[in-house]
C-alpha cells in the first residue's frame, strides 16, 4: 500500500549516507533501513495498529531538514522553558541541535551529556553497544529512527552519581523548512545508583506540516532511578511518533509521565522491560484532543523476574471530532512471581462526536500474582455540573472547571514543581475561561 | 416574592407535580412536609433550574419574574439558592474557591466590584462561625470526605456566604443528630430577616422545633393538599399522613 512511501525513505537514506560520508553508522543504517523495507509501515490490520491509520503520514514526502538552518526562535524557545526550573538545557531546531541555544555547564565529573552528532563521533562503541539491533518484530517507526540515526542526545551518568538539576531537552519544530522529517534519538545510560530527571519538551508551529519520528531508549542499572517527562506540544498540522523503550536492571526506578497536547496525529508508544528482581515502573499520562486531532498511547511492560512492579494511570480528555486510543498491555512472564501490576485509564468524552479506544491486555504466566485494571469511559457529571451552576457559576466556566479537575489527578503527581505548574498553565490555556478556572487548582 | 400556580411537572413522561400552587412572601418561612416520593425534591430542583424537568403547564413568578427557561446560573445570581438533599462531592474544586468564584459571579450581576482576597477571606471567617464548620474542610475539594453532617452544614455555610433572597432547604435535616441539627437550625434562624424567604423541604416535624415556621404545607402525589400552621406538624407526627390524604380525597 505505502511502497512509494517506503522507497522515498529509502531514497532519502542513501542521500544522507552520500552526505554523510562513510561515517561510523553507515553499517548501522544501512542495516536499520533494509529492515524497515520489509517491514512497511504498519497498517490497521495489524492488531497494534487497530485504530490508528498512519495513512496521512505516508502521503506527504517528509525530507530530512536543511542544516545550518537558523529561525526566529527566542519566541518559541521562552513557550518551551518552564519558569524557575533551574535545568541542564539542550536545544534542537528542526532535528539539529543548536549549539548556541543550549548550556549544560556545571555537571558533576564523568557524566556525559551531549547531542547525538558529536557522540557519534566520540563514544561509537558505546553508542553501537547500546543502540544494538532492533528485534525484527520492534516497530517500523524505531527501525526507521535508527534508519536515520543522525542526532538527537547521549546522557550517560555513571555509578552513584545523582543529578540533582533536570536535563531539558527541547525540540523546536515547524519554522519556514515545510514538510520536514526529523528522526531524534535519545540515549540515557544510567549506570548502579545513578539518579536523574529528564524533560523532553516537543515544541511546534501550528501552521506547518512536519514529521517527528522520536525514540529514546533508557537503560537502568541496578538500583538506578530515572524521572522522565515527555511534553508533547507539536504543532497542530504536525505527525509525531514516539518510541520509549526502557531496559531495567534489578531495584531500578522509572517514573515517566507523558503529556499529549500537540500534534494531528500522535502515537506514543513506551515499551519497558523489568528484567531483574525489584524492578519498579510508574507510567502516567494525559492525552487532550480537540479538534481532529488523533492521539495514541500504546504502553508495554514485560516483568520477567520476580517482585516487580508496574502502576500506570492515564486519562484522557477528547473534544470536538477528536480520537483517543489507549492500549496498555502488561504481561507477567513465568519467573515473575510476585508481580505487582495495577493499571487505569479514565476516559472524559466532551464532544458526541469525540471518540476513545480503550483496551488494557493483561496476559499472565506466573501463578503468584497481584494484577488489576480498569477503564472508563464517560462525559462530564450532570450533578457536579448542576452543583456549580445552582451557585451562580456559569455553565462554560462549569465545565471547564470539571475538565480541569479530571485532567488534575494526574498532573497533581508531578513532584517537580515547575514542571507541574507549567503544565497546569498549559491544560488551563486550552480550555475556555482559563483565568477564571487558575484559582480552582486545589 | 414566590408564586407558583398549577405546576406540572414531567421527568421522562412521567407527571411528578400534578397542579402545585404555593405563594411565598418575603420574610416568611414556610414548611413542605410530606411522604417519601411525594415530589418535594423535584420541586426543590424545578426552583433551582435542573435540566430533565419539564413545565406542561402552569407557571413560577419569582420577583415578577418567570422561571421558566432562566438558567439555574441566572436564577442563582437573581438571589435563588438551592441546599441539596444529597450534595455532590466534586474532586478537584477547591471548595473555598468555588464559593468565591460563586460570590463575585453574584456581585457582577448586580453591579458591585469583585470582593478581594481579603474581603473575602474576612466574610468567610465570619460566617463559618455560624455553622461550626472546621476551617480545615474548607480548603479541600468541594464535599470530598466530609461527613453527612459536615456536608449539610457546608450547604447552610454556603447559604450564608451567598446571603439569597430565596433559599430552599431540601431535607438538609435528614441524617443529622441532634447537636448538629441544632446547630444548622441556629444557622439558619440566624439568616432569617425581613427580605428573606425560606422554603425548608423535611418529613421530620422535628426540624420545626428548633425552626419555627410561618406555614406548613403537605404536598402529596404532587400536590399541595393540605396548609395550616405550626400545629399541622405536630399533628402530621402523631397521626401521619393517612387522615390528610382521606381529608383531601373527601
Ligand atoms: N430523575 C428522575 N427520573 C425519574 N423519576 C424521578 C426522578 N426524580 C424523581 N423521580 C420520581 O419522582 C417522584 C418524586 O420524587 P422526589 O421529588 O424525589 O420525592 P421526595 O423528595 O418527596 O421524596 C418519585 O416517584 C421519584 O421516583
Ligand atoms: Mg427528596
Amino acid at each position: 500500500m505505502s511502497d512509494t512511501a517506503v522507497n522515498h525513505y529509502v531514497s532519502e537514506l542513501h542521500r544522507l549516507q552520500k552526505e554523510m560520508g562513510c561515517d561510523n553508522l553507515a553499517r548501522l543504517r544501512e542495516a536499520a533501513i533494509g529492515r524497515f523495507q520489509s517491514q512497511g509501515f504498519p497498517s490497521t490490520r495489524q492488531e497494534n495498529w487497530k485504530y490508528t491509520d498512519v495513512r496521512p503520514l505516508t502521503r506527504m514526502p517528509f525530507s530530512l531538514p536543511e542544516t545550518g538552518m537558523v529561525a526566529d526562535h527566542e519566541a518559541w524557545l521562552n513557550e518551551a522553558r518552564l519558569p524557575g526550573l533551574d535545568c541542564h538545557e539542550l536545544v534542537f531546531v528542526n532535528g539539529r541541535f543548536s549549539a548556541e541555544l543550549s548550556r549544560t555547564d556545571g555537571l558533576p565529573e564523568y557524566v556525559v551529556l551531549k547531542n547525538l552528532a558529536v557522540a557519534l563521533e566520540e563514544d561509537r562503541t558505546l553508542i553501537e553497544s547500546l543502540i544494538g539491533e532492533d528485534n525484527a518484530d520492534s516497530n517500523p517507526f524505531n527501525t526507521l529512527n535508527t534508519a536515520f540515526i543522525l542526532d538527537g542526545v547521549l546522557l550517560s551518568v555513571p555509578t552513584d552519581c545523582i543529578i540533582d538539576i533536570p536535563v531539558h531537552l527541547i525540540y523546536l519544530s515547524g519554522f519556514s523548512d515545510e514538510g520536514f522529517a526529523a528522526h531524534p534519538r535519545n540515549i540515557i545510560a544510567l549506570e548502579a545508583n545513578a539518579s536523574v530527571t529528564v524533560i523532553e519538551n516537543y515544541v511546534g508551529a501550528d501552521n506547518s506540516r512536519y514529521f517527528t519520528n522520536t525514540v529514546t531508549d533508557a537503560f537502568l542499572q541496578e538500583n538506578s532511578s530515572l524521572t522522565h517527562y515527555k511534553l508533547q506540544q507539536e504543532g497542530r498540522g504536525s505527525y509525531h511518533i514516539g518510541n520509549f523503550n526502557i531496559l531495567q536492571a534489578a531495584s531500578s526506578r522509572v517514573y515517566s509521565h507523558s503529556i499529549s497536547l500537540g500534534g494531528s496525529l500522535v502515537r506514543n508508544d513506551i515499551h519497558a522491560e523489568l528484567k531483574a528482581e525489584g524492578a519498579e515502573i510508574a507510567l502516567q499520562g494525559l492525552y487532550m484532543g480537540t479538534g481532529k486531532q488523533h492521539i495514541d498511547n500504546h504502553t508495554r511492560i514485560d516483568h520477567l523476574s520476580p517482585s516487580t512492579q508496574s502502576r500506570e494511570n492515564y486519562r484522557g480528555v477528547l473534544n470536538d471530532q477528536a480520537r483517543g486510543v489507549f492500549n496498555g498491555k502488561v504481561v507477567v512472564h513465568k519467573d515473575a512471581q510476585k508481580t505487582d501490576a495495577a493499571q487505569s485509564n479514565a476516559n472524559l468524552l466532551l464532544s458526541d462526536f469525540a471518540e476513545v479506544d480503550t483496551k488494557p491486555e493483561l496476559e499472565i504466566y506466573a501463578d503468584d500474582v497481584k494484577c488489576s485494571h480498569g477503564t472508563t469511559v464517560g462525559q462530564l457529571d450532570q450533578d457536579m455540573l448542576f452543583y456549580l451552576r445552582s451557585r451562580a457559576i456559569d455553565e462554560e466556566t462549569a465545565r471547564s472547571i470539571l475538565t480541569y479537575a479530571f485532567a488534575e489527578e494526574i498532573i497533581t503527581q508531578i513532584d517537580l514543581q515547575p514542571v507541574r505548574e507549567y503544565l497546569e498553565y498549559r491544560v488551563i490555556g486550552r480550555l475556555p475561561d482559563a483565568d477564571l478556572i487558575k484559582e480552582f487548582t486545589v | 416574592m414566590l408564586n407558583i400556580k398549577n405546576l406540572h411537572v414531567t421527568v421522562d413522561d412521567k407527571e411528578i407535580l400534578k397542579g402545585l400552587d404555593l405563594t411565598v412572601n418575603a420574610g416568611e418561612v414556610h414548611a413542605i412536609m410530606g411522604p417519601n416520593g411525594s415530589g418535594k425534591s423535584t420541586l426543590a430542583n424545578v426552583l433551582a433550574g435542573r435540566e430533565g424537568y419539564t413545565i406542561t403547564k402552569g407557571s413560577i413568578d419569582y420577583e415578577g419574574k418567570d422561571l421558566s427557561g432562566m438558567a439555574p446560573e441566572v436564577r442563582a445570581r437573581e438571589g435563588i439558592f438551592l441546599a441539596f438533599q444529597y450534595p455532590v462531592e466534586i474532586p478537584g474544586v477547591n471548595n473555598i474557591y468555588m464559593l468565591k468564584a460563586a460570590v463575585n459571579a453574584k456581585r457582577e450581576y448586580i453591579g458591585e466590584p469583585p470582593l478581594d482576597a481579603v474581603e473575602f477571606l474576612n466574610l468567610v471567617k465570619e460566617k463559618v462561625k455560624l455553622v461550626k464548620l472546621k476551617e480545615e474542610l474548607l480548603n479541600r475539594s468541594v464535599n470530598e470526605g466530609f461527613s453527612g453532617g459536615e456536608k449539610k452544614r457546608n450547604e447552610i455555610f454556603q447559604m450564608a456566604v451567598l446571603e439569597p433572597r430565596l433559599a430552599i432547604l431540601d431535607e438538609t435535616d435528614s441524617g443529622l443528630d441532634i447537636d448538629a441539627l441544632k446547630i444548622v437550625a441556629e444557622g439558619v434562624n440566624s439568616l432569617r430577616n425581613r427580605d428573606r424567604a425560606i422554603i425548608l423541604v423535611t418529613h421530620y416535624q422535628r426540624l420545626l422545633n428548633y425552626i419555627v415556621p410561618d406555614q406548613v404545607h403537605v404536598l402529596f402525589d404532587g400536590r399541595i393538599i393540605k396548609s395550616g400552621h405550626r400545629e399541622l406538624a405536630l399533628k402530621l407526627e402523631e397521626k401521619g399522613y393517612d387522615w390528610v390524604k382521606s381529608e383531601a380525597a373527601a
